[in-house]
């Protein structure tokens, strides 16, 4: 049966408070989840204060503050610092979301952040994403053609470019397939919104020859008919996307097949 | 040790070949309950405390018994796609989830076909 409670191994306790600074700015308390797997302990919640007087605006700016000057073991993914990379994806004051683009001004009172949810915790904020990228690469990710290739390229029409808008920039954060809760109970056969997007981006491509396979491969009570349309994907993803209404459209192609 | 691939546990035992039907029989099912069960109740409230004679000659109308007969059958499909849904989503220890899927089966079918029975039964005269 579905799990309702954490098991007693991964609850969450409280942790140290480290103490407030000297501040230039505002002071801000953040509460963040800390787990070590060598340490063999509880997850925690360490509480750190940050002044916002002396660092950046955003949530990844207060993050980085921390490391460089509060506590060094703290540990997180990041890389572009403009929402481009998703590395800093993680749940901020109950929101999947990047931290480089969530402004601090954003959450009001205490900053609780947590890792994406569901997914096994590499170190504090670091989730381990294998099998997303995994459920990424089945959906095959890429033009795929049977007639002999042209000399120069691939041919598009600007018409059949613009349907892949809203899809192409989706930067596969995991934020939209975190926070949906059939991911949650059934992720080891659903694809998840993510998985999906991309699926639908390369069915409605123009260019892609392979639309029926990809079709076939999505024909499945758990890989696509998990989505029950909770619309948590469209509603957290940080680059304003909607998977919701890919897997919709995946749905009417299925059936669009069999009238 | 499983030294089997990310991708391989991703690909798992490959796509089932169904779905969409289940899917889409569900969506035209919803849609025929939104006319028949108001009909059904338009029927059937007028009936509550009425004696059995009655009864039995209000679904004696072919419409009314046809009606009834619709809704049943329409909503005991209905309740089973949807059962088995719900028992996909939160079981996950296959055996208990093959039993509930069967068990769901025969509850809704054994109901549906008692309802169609009872309707047929007075539309006939029994």
């Amino acid at each position: 049966m579905v799990e309702l409670a954490l098991p007693k191994n991964s609850r969450v306790r409280n942790g140290k408070t480290w103490p407030v600074p000297e501040a230039e700015g505002p002071v801000r308390r953040f509460r963040i989840y800390r787990w070590d797997p060598d340490a063999g302990e509880n997850p925690r919640l360490d509480t750190y204060h940050v002044d916002t007087g002396s660092c950046g605006p955003m949530i990844l700016d207060a993050l980085i503050t921390i490391k460089d000057k509060i506590d060094p073991t703290l540990t997180f993914r990041r890389s572009c610092r403009e929402g481009i990379c998703g590395s800093c994806a993680m749940n901020i004051d109950g929101i999947n979301t990047l931290a480089c683009i969530y402004g601090l001004d954003e959450v009001k009172g205490d900053v609780r952040i947590y890792p994406l949810p569901h997914l096994p915790v590499v170190k504090d904020l670091v989730p381990d994403l294998t099998h997303f990228y995994a459920q990424h690469a089945s959906v095959r990710p890429w033009l795929e053609t049977r007639t002999n290739e042209p000399g120069t390229e691939w041919r598009q029409s600007v018409e059949s470019r613009k349907k892949l808008d809203g899809l192409y920039e989706c930067v596969m954060c995991a934020c939209c397939s975190t926070s949906c809760p059939s991911y949650w109970w059934n992720s080891d056969r659903y694809l998840g919104p993510a998985a999906l997007l991309h699926a639908y981006r390369w069915i409605i491509d123009s260019r892609d020859e392979a639309t029926g396979d990809r079709l076939d491969d999505l024909e499945d009570p758990f890989r696509l008919y998990r989505c029950h349309t909770i619309m948590n994907c469209a509603r957290t993803c940080p680059k304003h996307l909607n998977p919701a209404k890919a897997i919709a459209e995946l749905k009417k192609m299925m059936v669009e097949r069999t009238l | 040790m499983d030294y089997r691939t990310d991708r391989q546990r991703a690909l798992g035992l490959g796509a089932s070949g169904e779905g969409s039907q289940h899917w889409w029989s569900q969506r035209v099912s919803s849609i025929a309950l939104v006319i028949l069960t108001p009909l059904f109740l338009w029927i059937y409230v007028p009936l509550l405390g009425a004696d059995h004679a009655d009864v039995r000659q209000a679904f004696g109308h072919p419409f009314r018994a046809i009606a009834g007969i619709l809704f049943i059958m329409v909503l005991f499909h209905h309740l089973r796609q949807g059962l088995q849904v719900v028992i996909e989503d939160y079981v996950h220890n296959r055996p208990v989830l093959t039993a509930l899927t069967i068990g769901s089966t025969l509850f809704c079918w054994a109901f549906g076909v008692t309802g169609v029975f009872a309707i047929a039964s007075m539309a006939f005269g029994r």
